[in-house]
């Protein structure tokens, strides 16, 4: 089973305050914010705050996921050299839109891996897409690296490139979602939701957190703690889908240990995506517990 | 007229004066001559206008001007804004202190060994204890009052001022040979309802204005943004609806620091999901609490100091929001105080150990710094007694091998609450099933001694030199800890 | 080495510590610590930044240094952007160097 990434904490990097107790909110990833929430003069400095918390600190094996500067700023190559030598798990690319963005990445990170002594393709990638044209190219941009664990939507820039804006039903996301979703999919990574912005409005955020859910998203960027707890009681499994899960499983289970091919419970053929239905409900409910 | 004393008391009987202006003087001067104020008297102050208080500090300087020295100063706390006794001390004027509360420069004076008589620390229950037991004998209490009239029935809602419960007053008015009270609203008689009697009071003395409304009461106590604190805060109320004592009828009291007062909101939801009623809630009132008791949760509020407006207001409007005197809160000796019928308390920390002993006065680096209050009494008495802290705050770590100074002993805490887990205290074993099963992150007290550590580092050890500045006194009288002369 | 220009790194705010860096009068390097915790880190907190700047073997430099309760972590990263700022380094760090010590 591959990692849940309901939550992704965002952190802003130079916020020496939030970095030592990130972890206790019970996110599955945080993400330190190297780009937009830093000024153009605190980059340097906020790029030394994170390297010597990644570096330092006792996120109790949480992933750690950094934000990085764009390629075409001066601050992106040195941002990805002192995460990898720091040990971050994923580089998180903004405003990816083309194949050529995440190869060139790929090869930063592949030459600062050897620099500092770190097995090639040891850091993932996510790529944030936040435009028309990146959204077209949604399933070439998830299929440009082994190393791309997942691919998320910033909604903000994308809606302002559709000449539009955010609006509480989500209508002008819809095709944006679907696509990188099923891009995502295609490309067996991760689908990653934008943020939302209004941290009191929890009655929006769970409807909006309902509506990504259902479309099939793994999960949602927050940006505060309070947010976290709602993610993941809209993400958990009812009691009957527990117990139906159970009983998949443990069907299947017996019938390998029988060596029947065919799975069956209470008279009916479970398939393969069953299972693995069942097996992603089974760590959900363990993770929500 | 030859001196009486019944029971140690002084017996006045109440004469009109000749010109007939009765108990009411126009300032301070005039009371201290009438009162007949002599070097090494004991003299009292209440502390309901908390960081707005101007009494303290106008009868000081005045009776500084007559050259009177060598007074036990006995007020119910002082705050940063009482700065200006330090020069009354260096005087001579004030030779001896007993509070619960001290902050700020004067609490630095002190612990710095400026003062050669150690001062006395006492929680609001043992202070109440003291004077019934005639430990400490008030000669006279100068009790600022928002309203009075002209005999002495005074209340907490003035005109120019407003504090609500006048319950720490309530316990000096009672038991000190004078009662002076200080109010800028003097209103007709009869000031009904009133928390201070006529028959205890013997002077009134009317000023422009005897406190800030700004330092004495926020509007409303607002709830904690701080993520860690509700986290906290979060963990706290389930502690509470996972025990056997959350039922119908159940009792709770919190503090009004951060997570402590946003315990109240996450336990009102769950009570509102499980549909069950509290019978009171006691202690400092704020504006949660009055939420509660104005929507049905809780039936009544028992208000010893009120500390925000909304509360103030509604312990006039609400009729079943009941001051009470620091007697009836906690003191340990009487026939029964509130404190002892208390399911839950929720009470914050600045630091505590691995044997569960709290510190809530001096700073990890021995100064003075906070107050005593209610903690050692509510803890004692409550069912379950729940520490809320942070593991660390800044870079000192709350969770601590030993507290500075010991004020509530650990085995009257039940439960720590941080937001890297909670630990029980072993002499509670009954309760760590119950939390496990509640799926509680449980953990051991040790542990989170190492985690600070690991957090934080090893800090260097404070040193103290022998002189002791403060004894404090536990509610029983006894001497629990003295806090040294920082080096 | 000697210091390019006087500069500064980190905020005031609760957890972060305010490092500034100016050339001294004489080839010695001074530490002003100023921190609510100065007795139980005091020592602490001066070594990190003095080991910070032997690292880079600076001379004739004074630290102003205005803690607000910083862990090790923060007060490293402050110390070396200041140092970097101080440096006219600050965006072509080499990272293998600040990884090492």
């Amino acid at each position: 089973m591959g990692r849940l990434r309901r939550t992704m904490l965002y952190v802003p990097g130079n916020n020496a305050g939030m970095m030592a107790d990130a972890m206790i909110y019970g996110a599955d990833s945080i993400m330190f914010d190297l780009e937009d929430s830093i000024s153009l003069k605190e980059k340097d400095a906020a790029r030394h705050l994170v390297y010597q918390a990644v570096k330092n600190l006792d996120f109790g094996g949480v992933e750690l996921v950094c934000r990085v500067n764009g390629l075409d700023s001066p601050y992106g190559e040195n941002d990805i050299e002192a995460m990898v030598a720091a040990g971050i798990h994923v580089i998180r690319l903004p405003k990816t839109e083309t194949v050529e963005d995440i190869r060139a990445v790929e090869q930063l990170i592949a030459k600062y891996e050897v620099k500092h002594n770190i097995e090639v393709g040891t850091v993932k990638m996510m790529a944030a897409i936040e435009s028309a044209l990146g959204i077209i190219n949604a399933y070439s941009i998830a299929t440009a690296s082994n190393r791309l664990i997942g691919i998320a939507i910033g909604a903000e820039d994308y809606v302002t490139n559709l000449k539009t804006t955010r609006s509480a039903s989500g209508v002008e996301l819809l095709y944006a979602r679907s696509q990188l979703l099923n891009a995502a999919r295609a490309a067996g990574i991760a689908a990653l939701d934008t943020v939302f912005s209004d941290v009191d409005d929890s009655e929006g955020f769970t409807k909006e957190v309902k509506l990504i859910k259902q479309l099939g998203f793994d999960g949602k960027s927050v940006i505060n703690p309070r947010q976290i707890p709602i993610v993941h009681q809209v993400f958990k499994p009812t009691d009957s889908e527990i117990s139906h899960a159970q009983a998949v499983i443990k069907a299947s289970d017996e019938a390998e240990i029988k060596g029947l091919g065919v799975v069956s419970l209470n008279g009916k053929m479970i398939d393969k995506p069953i299972v693995e239905r069942a097996q992603r409900i089974i760590e959900l409910a363990k993770a929500s517990r | 007229m030859i001196e009486k004393r019944v029971h140690g008391k002084l017996i006045k009987p109440y004469e009109v004066n000749a010109d007939a202006s009765g108990k009411v003087l126009e300032n301070i001067k005039a009371a201290l001559k009438k009162a007949n104020l002599k070097d090494g008297m004991t003299i009292s102050f209440h502390h309901h206008f908390r960081e707005g208080d101007y009494v303290i500090n106008l009868v000081m300087d005045e009776i500084a001007k007559m050259g009177i020295k060598n007074l036990v100063l006995f007020p119910s706390s002082l705050g940063k804004v009482h700065e200006t006794l330090i020069e009354h001390i260096k005087s001579g004027v004030i030779s001896e202190i007993h509070t619960s509360g001290l902050r700020g420069p004067l609490a630095e004076f002190i612990s710095d060994g400026n003062m050669s008589k150690p001062i006395t620390i006492r929680s609001h229950g043992g202070r109440a204890r003291a004077i019934e037991a005639g430990e400490i004998k008030i000669d006279i209490a100068f009790l600022a009052v928002p309203r009075t009239d002209c005999m002495g029935n005074a209340s907490g809602n003035g005109s120019k001022t407003q504090c609500g419960s006048l319950g720490y007053a309530i316990v000096d008015s009672k038991h000190a040979d004078q009662v002076v009270l200080i109010t800028d609203d003097l209103c007709d008689y009869p000031n009904m309802p009133r928390s201070i009697v006529q028959d205890n009071v013997d002077m009134v003395v009317v000023l422009d204005a005897i406190g800030d409304p700004e330092g004495i009461a926020s509007g409303a106590t607002r709830y904690t943004k701080n993520p860690k604190e509700l986290k906290i805060a979060e963990l706290a109320s389930k502690v509470i609806t996972s025990l056997e004592y959350y039922k119908d009828g159940f009792s709770f009291q919190t503090g009004s620091g951060g997570a402590s007062l946003a315990v109240t909101r996450f336990l009102k939801d769950q009570m509102i999901k499980d549909g069950i009623k509290a019978s009171f809630a006691l202690g400092g009132i704020t504006k949660p609490m009055v939420d509660l008791l104005e929507e049905g949760y809780v039936d009544c509020l028992f208000d010893v100091q009120s500390f925000d407006l909304t509360s103030t207001a509604s312990m006039y409007r609400n009729e079943r929001h009941y001051e009470i005197s620091a007697s009836e809160y906690a003191n340990p000796s009487n026939k029964g105080c509130m404190a002892s019928m208390l399911d839950y308390v929720i009470l914050s920390a600045l630091e505590i150990d691995k044997d569960f002993n709290v510190n809530v006065m001096t700073g990890s680096d021995g100064v003075i710094m906070g107050a005593s209050g209610g903690h050692c009494d509510t803890a004692a008495s409550a069912k379950v007694t729940i520490i809320v802290a942070p593991l660390y705050r800044g870079r000192l770590a709350t969770v601590v091998d030993r507290v500075t100074t010991i004020i509530t002993p650990g085995d009257s805490i039940d439960v720590l609450v941080t937001e890297r887990g909670i630990a029980i205290n072993p002499l509670r074993t009954d309760l760590v099933e119950k939390l496990k099963k509640a799926n509680l992150p449980v953990v051991e007290m040790h542990e989170l001694v190492a985690l600070a550590k690991s957090i934080i580092g090893e800090p260097q050890p404070i040193e103290f030199d022998d002189m002791i500045v403060a004894n404090v006194e536990y509610r029983d009288g006894s001497i629990i800890d003295s806090i040294r002369k920082r080096k | 080495m000697k210091i390019i220009k006087p500069s500064i790194a980190g905020t005031l705010d609760s957890c972060d510590i305010q490092i500034r860096i100016e050339e001294s009068v004489d080839q010695t390097n001074t530490i002003y610590l100023k921190s609510p915790v100065e007795k139980q880190f005091g020592e602490h907190i001066r070594s990190l930044i003095q080991n910070m700047l032997d690292k880079y073997a600076l001379e004739g430099v004074l630290v102003h240094a205005v803690d607000k309760g910083a862990l090790d972590c923060t007060i490293k990263a402050r110390t070396e952007s200041a140092i970097m700022r101080a440096m006219a380094n600050e965006n072509s760090v080499d990272w293998s160097v600040i990884a090492h010590g």
